[in-house]
């Protein structure tokens, strides 16, 4: 009998093994669902306050009947409290640096007569997106609420034209915070900060927790290769990752009411390589860690970097270079590519070619570096 | 490339085994034979090194230095050969503790790449009489069962060579009793078995023993070679207030060792002319009967321990 590096049937056997061990770990079962939902959640208040009255002030120019009716308009809905009215462009601006106002309304002189003609006066709101959670919905309830109010109050006097189209531009103007975050934005990444999270996690504590209670001995006794064993600890939680996916997708979909634009099997697809990626991260952890607490320090050692240099919490453009490149070197990063491409953009597989290799090289060479790591005796 | 392997060829031919843990010799020089269908005894005070032998011998352990075969394979470079042919019952239970009874058995069995799975399985569920217990969660049994379970799922590839590291240890009695009946079933149909175990009723089921102390072997052979090889004589004495009167004995010149065993006391020396006459003054003694007998095994252990450990002393 010759002797192999690798055998289908051990392979099935490490398998099966570890299914029926995840399935009746609840402890386990029960954080893989937890920490999507609590994340979520956590992450989906952070992002969804609909904080409302917040103060503004109005620099009125014209001070028309018209442009009265749109302030009182704003005092009445209630996302706007119109705190100093009528102030001059410089106190506004002062106000807003100071954090004493979140909005600036700006009619400009002639707003009126400009817009009666025609002629599309600029309407401008000014907003402090320091906190962007915090003025989302206000502003899109601005866009809004100006031409309807118009309609409402003074059909009659407007042009035909004007009542089917406003001639009016509104335009709105972040400051502190030209880089957008949103829910859009934030929910497809988290889709990669969970798996990282739990996937690495969970497979570093899976063989550590054999070498704790001796059955690793019993395994190592047996013909069983290497390989097997880390690829058949890997198998199981890959279906894990996915019901992790599933559920994510569907509360990013119910409650932030994202849809994928692009392909969805795409996406699951190309999910694979991520999720095998952190698995492979924790079985070659769990080579190297002595316990269980190693092997959760390293985790979080991963971990950490992931969030912060992937571009999921900061813009990878503004990190000096060698956070860039630490972050091409993670997995997370290209996920993230992947991830917002597909659900935001509807990017094409085409365009996805880079993560996708960069992915499958970091999945390779963490799986070299647990092979080679991994005893096969107990000292 | 099969190995030349006759009935007389030894199980395990291992010489010089040494091991050492951060600079600590834990196993020193240590060289056995084990014959085929033999039940070979291991026996020794806890720490001596026993399982780290035992892990060496299946591949689990890297010695420092070692020669010799097991199961005809060169025991440092050939232990996938060694380790498709031996079944390792760890001392400490080692199967899945949220797996059942069938479920580590059939794991075991693809590990092995057994044929006829199933069948096996079931066979050696009947043959433990696992019965009802074979959907248990194998955490869940006492010490016994697991024990047997332990067993069956180191048989379950028929290997030649078992390697039982104190397999009785927290077993009750009557089920030590059959683990050894089965034991020498299992020999009688052609397996050999090293056994260790600190028991040394134990002792006197096997065919062959070593004895070893602190990482050094002290003595192997049959229990009676083991006997003659020490050179010992022993007399026995019972009756009377035996303790104290050991305390008499102690130190006088021939008496080498006064064991003290329930009813009786072993009185032992080196040279039997010596021993005989240091006894004799006490033979007139009311009360107690002086036999001269054989030393047992337990006496000769702890000779050697202690003429081994005053020779490190000096
Ligand atoms: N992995 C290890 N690291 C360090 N010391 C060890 C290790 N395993 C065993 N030892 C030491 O080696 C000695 C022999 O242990 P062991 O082989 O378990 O003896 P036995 O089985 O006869 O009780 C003990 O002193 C033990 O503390
Ligand atoms: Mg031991």
């Amino acid at each position: 009998m010759r002797l192999q590096l690798f055998s289908p049937a051990r392979f099935v056997a490490v398998v099966i093994k570890e299914f029926i061990q995840v399935r009746r770990d609840r402890v386990t079962l029960g954080m893989m669902i937890g920490i999507p939902l609590v994340q979520l959640v956590i992450f989906g208040f952070a992002i969804n306050t609909n904080p409302k009255y917040l103060p503004t002030a109005v620099v009125d120019g014209d001070m028309s009947t018209f442009t009265r009716s749109i302030v009182s308009a704003m005092n009445n809905s209630e996302y706007f409290r119109i705190d100093k009215d009528l102030v001059s462009e410089k106190e506004a601006t002062a106000l807003l640096r100071r954090g004493e106002v979140q909005f600036i309304v700006t009619f400009p002189e002639n707003f009126t007569r400009e817009l009666l003609r025609g002629r599309h006066p600029q309407l401008l709101l000014q907003a402090d997106a320091s906190d962007p959670g915090t003025v989302g919905y206000a502003v899109s309830s601005f866009q809004t609420l100006a031409p309807e109010v118009l309609r409402r109050d003074y059909r009659p006097v407007l042009p035909g034209v004007a009542v089917a189209s406003l001639p009016l531009d509104i335009r709105v103007q972040r400051c502190f915070n030209p880089e957008i975050e949103t829910p859009i934005n934030v929910v497809p990444g988290l889709l990669g900060v969970i798996l990282t999270m739990t996937m690495a996690f969970i497979t570093a504590l899976s063989m550590t927790r054999e070498k704790e209670r001796g059955t690793m001995e019993t395994l190592l006794s047996t013909p069983v290769r290497p390989l097997e064993v880390m690829l058949g600890k890997i198998v199981p939680y890959l279906l894990v990752g996915y019901v992790q996916i599933g559920l994510i997708l569907v509360i990013a979909w119910a409650v932030f009411d994202i849809r994928v634009v692009g392909s969805l099997p795409l996406l699951l697809l190309l999910s694979l390589f991520f999720i095998a990626a952190n698995l492979a991260v924790g079985v070659t952890i769990s080579t190297i860690a002595r316990n269980q607490v190693q092997a959760v320090q390293m985790s979080i050692f991963f971990f950490l970097p992931s969030i912060l240099l992937s571009g999921f919490m900061f813009p990878r453009r503004g990190m000096p270079e060698w956070a860039q490149w630490i972050g091409t070197a993670l997995p997370l990063t290209h996920y993230l590519q992947i991830v917002r491409g597909i659900i935001l953009r509807g990017t094409l597989l085409n365009d996805l070619w880079t993560p996708i290799m960069a992915m499958i090289v970091f999945f390779l060479i963490v799986v070299m570096i647990g092979l080679a790591r991994y005893r096969q005796t107990l000292d | 490339m099969k190995p030349v392997v006759t009935a007389s060829s030894p199980a395990v031919d291992a010489r010089n085994v040494t091991k050492s843990f951060d600079g600590r010799v834990v196993v020193n020089r240590v060289s056995i034979q084990v014959r085929r269908g033999e039940i070979f005894g291991f026996l020794g005070p806890n720490g001596s090194g026993k399982t780290t032998f035992i892990r060496i011998l299946c591949g689990l352990l890297r010695p420092d230095h070692a020669e010799g075969t097991c199961l005809g394979f060169d025991l440092l470079h050939r232990r996938d050969e060694i380790k498709r042919r031996i079944g390792y019952m760890t001392q400490k239970y080692s199967l899945y503790e949220d797996l059942t009874v069938e479920e580590n058995l059939q794991l075991m069995a693809r590990l092995y790449r057994l044929d006829r799975r199933r069948e096996r399985v079931d066979a050696m569920i009947e043959r433990m009489n696992f019965g009802d217990r074979r959907r248990q969660l194998s955490g869940a049994m006492s010490g016994g069962w697991k024990q047997r379970l332990a067993l069956a799922s180191c048989l379950l590839h028929d290997p030649e060579l078992l390697l039982l590291d104190e397999p009785t240890a927290g077993v009750d009695p009557a089920a030590r009793r059959d683990f050894w009946d089965e034991l020498h079933n299992l020999t009688a149909s052609g397996i050999t078995a090293l056994v260790s175990t600190h028991y040394m009723d134990e002792a006197e089921r096997c065919h062959r023993l070593a004895y070893l102390a602190y990482g050094n072997l002290l003595t192997q052979g049959t229990l009676h070679e083991v006997v003659a090889a020490s050179g010992l004589s022993t007399w026995t004495v019972q009756g009377g207030n035996l303790s104290a009167f050991a305390v008499e004995l102690r130190g006088l010149p021939g008496i080498e060792q006064v064991v003290p065993f329930g009813e009786s006391v072993h009185v032992t020396g080196s040279d039997r002319a010596a021993l005989t006459a240091a006894v004799q003054p006490f033979f007139s003694r009311p009360g107690l009967e002086w036999r001269e007998t054989a030393a047992n095994l337990e006496d000769v252990f702890i000779y050697l321990s202690q003429q081994r450990a005053r020779d490190n002393f000096q």
